[in-house]
């Protein structure tokens, strides 16, 4: 049974009031699976991201959770309508140790907090060893775990990354994208945004393809995969909905 | 010369807990804040506002502690005072920073500060008058530590080094062992990554000011108390708090309390080779001397 | 009559003065986003250099060169720029604030060495024993006055259009170009740290000019004349004229002046003689609300900046 978890409708949104980047746009994300939105660089991936959490102003449009609308959200209280988000890059704290980071991002789940938290070391015993040390000292991956570590720390129904394997050596954003997988299995959903197009495919169930600040295709990962169409939409040939 | 060190370390104290507030304020705000000196005023009069209330209504309250001139009166007053100019500092930001962040116009903070400062120590001049006040009427003897060299300390300084001393490791041990710390050095850090993990930035942001205005406020009090307490602590304070912050590095708390032992330290040890009349030109060569030598500060890090 | 002449041409006269002072912070803030946070220095450094320099030698202190007067304004002008380039070079590739605290700083320093250094600058006493030029053939009264009055008004027109010519000149795009974005035009191979830094000496200098003409009109500069108050004022009209554009820097300039020895006149005249010795802290109370309602009612000031067509190219 697979319930909508996240519902984007029509949104209009961008920095500047006048300049929006993304035109009515409109995603959906069923309950316990991996979504992937691609597109050539100045889509609006990022931005939409961005307006789901409330970091981009939204002028028009309506976001559903689980079938209720929502008003804009304020960035800080994301997590009580169970979203996390792990931005592309500075997505940890460099200055704080990785204890610490994890200890803030838990900051608000009082009692269960310390039970959370040896939960998270099980799940990712790579940080067992570097509790520690500065954020900022870990390599990119380890980094990356960190950062997704701290996003599922608050039980979310779903996480929004945006390209968790930029900048990653492939054998790393492979590991990355299969531990997102992973956790669709407790029922946790995934948005992605990513560049690595192929990566992504393999471990998506569904894709969303942007350009231009618009919706062009939609469909199955797997069946997306082969498509000429994604290369067309990349390289700049066919696009629908497109300013004349 | 001894003299010079334990009068620099002294006047120090102040200025680091004077600086702490700024550097925060600078840090996460983003503006040189003109008007943060002037808190140390407010602290310091309304001190003695509620002083003297405390003298007449608790009789029993106003016998000095020890051999300090500190009454437990004052003692009582500064906790008070720490609460009204918290909440200045944050009725402040309320009223006019806060507004012109709001309207897109973040360069143009730092002159609201400028004249805000000019406000509130105007005011305070209109309202207190403009001559010099004292905590108490007594005649504060100093202690000779040693009569060749001559060094002498009054105790009330001393009694002033110790809190900021104390002040300073619970500082210290909040920022490096609870959560509230963690999300203090986050939000310097990178305040959206704050957000989205669940920090209020508005409520942050008032608790710096409330913060820096506490601090301030027991700055202000220990300055009045080992100087005089004047409407001009804050014109004179501005350039010397400025100074501790850019020799410690914008945004670090432990850079602004060293910055201050320094700066007060060297303001002092100048006075050995300058006449005292260039005494507030020296934050100003200290701060040429830190753009020239290390531009970040001691703990400062570069942040576009 | 003559009285009332006399006061309005008296008054025209420092206002001007002020106005190109004006003009110079425009250049600075309006114009490139550089935060002054000590216009009073290079004020000061204009004319103090320009009266040691055009003074006849005293017996306390230095200088006193008897340069003919043109070179003494612009032996003026150069210190203020000097000055400017110093702190300039500095605290320009910092973050905006530095260049606020530093040119706080060295305004405080330049008011603190002016007051001690009596060999340098007289000192607390003041500087004396320059001669207005042109004394005596004018001699020292309402025609001369007069005179000087059209030749600060010369200045300030010049200074005028040579900041309108900037502002639509391809410097001044770069200008905007580096107040608004300024990666975007690093990413045009122009370096933004030195386009500042003209931009900062620039508008010193011209600081440095109404400094040179303010000592000149009083024949007598002290450290009276270099305090942080002026600053202050210099900003109000800015600030209330309207940051970016000219006519609204010298509008300001009138403005504030006019509102500050009228309130100056206002409160000596009909405040009770117990508190005469406030009046200059209801002054400062005053102007500091002029600067915090402004910029929270009208920050861009009466005459906002106005888009500009640049002269030559296209879009």
């Amino acid at each position: 049974m697979s319930e909508i978890v996240l519902e984007v409708r029509n949104i209009i949104a961008g920095y500047v009031p006048d300049l929006p980047i993304l035109r009515e746009v409109s995603i959906m994300v069923k309950s316990g699976s991996v979504n992937v939105v691609i597109g050539p660089n100045g889509a609006g991936k990022s931005t939409l991201i961005k307006a789901i959490v409330g970091l981009v102003p939204v002028s028009e449009g309506s976001i559903f959770l689980r079938g209720q609308e929502i008003d804009i959200v304020k960035p800080h209280l994301i997590a009580k309508h169970g979203i996390s988000y792990v931005p592309q890059s500075d997505n940890i704290f460099r200055t704080l140790t990785v204890r610490q980071n994890l200890e803030l991002a838990l900051r608000n789940s009082g009692k269960n907090a310390d039970l959370r938290l040896s939960e998270l070391l099980e799940q990712f015993p790579i940080l067992c060893d570097k509790l520690k040390e500065k954020a900022g000292a870990l390599s990119g991956g380890q980094r990356q775990f960190l950062a997704v570590a701290m996003a599922i720390s608050t039980d979310p129904d779903i996480i929004l990354m945006d390209e968790p394997s930029a900048g990653l050596a492939p054998k790393a954003a492979q590991g990355i994208l299969e531990l997102l997988r992973d956790l669709t299995s407790s029922g946790v959903s995934i948005l992605l945004v990513e560049q690595n197009v192929n990566q992504a495919l393999r471990l998506a169930d569904y894709c969303y393809i942007l350009a231009e600040g618009r919706n062009q295709v939609d469909g199955k990962a797997s069946k997306l995969l082969n498509d000429p169409i994604v290369g067309e939409i990349y390289l700049g040939g066919k696009r629908f909905g497109a300013e004349a | 010369m001894i003299q010079h060190l334990l009068d620099g370390i002294l006047v120090g104290a102040i200025l680091s807990l004077g600086a702490i507030g700024l550097t925060m304020v600078m840090h996460i705000l983003r503006f040189a804040n003109f008007s943060h000196a002037e808190l140390l005023s407010v602290g310091a009069y309304a001190a003695l506002v509620f002083d003297k209330i405390f003298k007449v209504t608790l009789p029993l309250m106003a016998s000095a502690i020890g051999s300090l001139s500190i009454t437990w009166a004052l003692i009582l007053s500064i906790l008070f005072s720490m609460v009204i100019t918290g909440a200045s500092a944050v009725l402040f930001d309320r009223l006019i920073f806060r507004r012109i962040r709001e309207n897109g116009q973040e360069l143009s903070m730092v002159f609201a500060s400028f004249g805000l400062a000019l406000i509130v120590r105007n005011l305070i001049g209109l309202i207190f008058g403009l001559n010099t006040k004292l905590y108490t009427k007594e005649i504060v003897f100093a202690t000779v530590l040693s009569r060749d060299p001559l060094v002498v300390v009054k105790l009330d300084q001393v009694a002033t080094l110790f809190i900021t001393l104390i002040l300073m490791v619970l500082i210290h041990f909040v920022l490096s062992r609870t959560t509230f710390g963690y999300s203090l050095r986050a939000v310097g850090e990178n305040p959206e990554l704050a957000q989205v993990n669940g920090i209020n930035l508005d409520k942050t942001i008032m608790v710096v000011w409330i913060i820096g205005g506490c601090l301030a406020a027991v700055a202000g009090v220990f300055y009045g108390l080992t100087n005089q307490i004047n409407p001009m602590i804050g014109r004179d304070l501005v350039l010397p708090v400025f100074a501790a912050t850019i020799v410690g590095g914008i945004g670090s708390v432990y850079g602004a309390l060293l910055g201050g032992f320094i700066v007060g330290l060297a303001s002092n040890m100048a006075l050995i080779v300058l006449p005292s009349g260039y005494s507030p030109a020296v934050p100003f060569l200290i701060i040429l001397a830190v753009l020239l030598i290390r531009p970040n500060g001691l703990f400062g890090e570069e942040r576009q | 009559m003559i009285g009332i002449l006399s006061y309005i041409i008296f008054f025209t006269t420092v206002a001007s003065i002020l106005a190109i002072a004006v003009l110079g912070l425009n250049l600075q803030w309006g114009n490139t986003g550089l935060f002054n946070g000590g216009v009073v220095a290079f004020f000061g450094a204009g004319a103090y250099g320009t009266l040691l320099l055009g003074g006849t030698p005293q017996p306390d202190h230095i200088a006193g060169f008897e340069l003919f007067y043109p070179i003494a304004l612009i032996g003026g002008m150069t210190a203020a720029g000097l000055l400017a380039w110093v702190v300039g070079i500095l605290t320009l590739k910092m973050r905006h604030d530095y260049l606020a605290i530093s040119t706080f700083g060295v305004a405080v320093a330049f008011e603190n060495l002016m007051r001690n250094a009596e060999w340098l600058g007289g000192g607390a006493k003041g500087l004396r024993g320059f001669e207005r030029p042109f004394r005596e053939s004018l001699g020292d009264g309402f025609v001369y006055n007069f005179v000087f009055l059209i030749a600060v008004v010369f200045c300030l027109i010049v200074t005028y259009r040579f900041q309108e010519i900037l502002v639509s000149s391809p410097f001044g795009r770069l200008l905007r170009a580096i107040r608004e974005d300024e990666n975007a035009a690093r990413s045009l191979g122009k370096d933004p740290a030195r386009i500042r830094l003209t931009a900062f000496v620039t508008g010193s200098v011209i600081m440095g000019l109404a400094g040179g003409l303010y000592g000149t009109f009083y024949a007598f500069v002290s450290p009276q004349d270099v305090l942080p108050t002026l600053t202050f004022q210099i900003w109000a009209m800015l600030i209330v004229g309207g940051a970016g554009n000219n006519k609204g820097a010298v509008l300001g300039a009138f403005i504030i002046w006019a509102a500050w020895t009228f309130s100056g006149w206002a409160l000596s005249r009909f405040a009770p003689i117990e508190a005469q010795l406030y009046t200059g802290s209801i002054q400062y109370v005053l102007i500091g609300l002029v600067i915090v309602i402004m910029l929270l009612w009208r920050p861009q000031g009466l005459l906002p900046e106005r888009l500009v067509v640049s002269q030559s190219g296209l879009g």
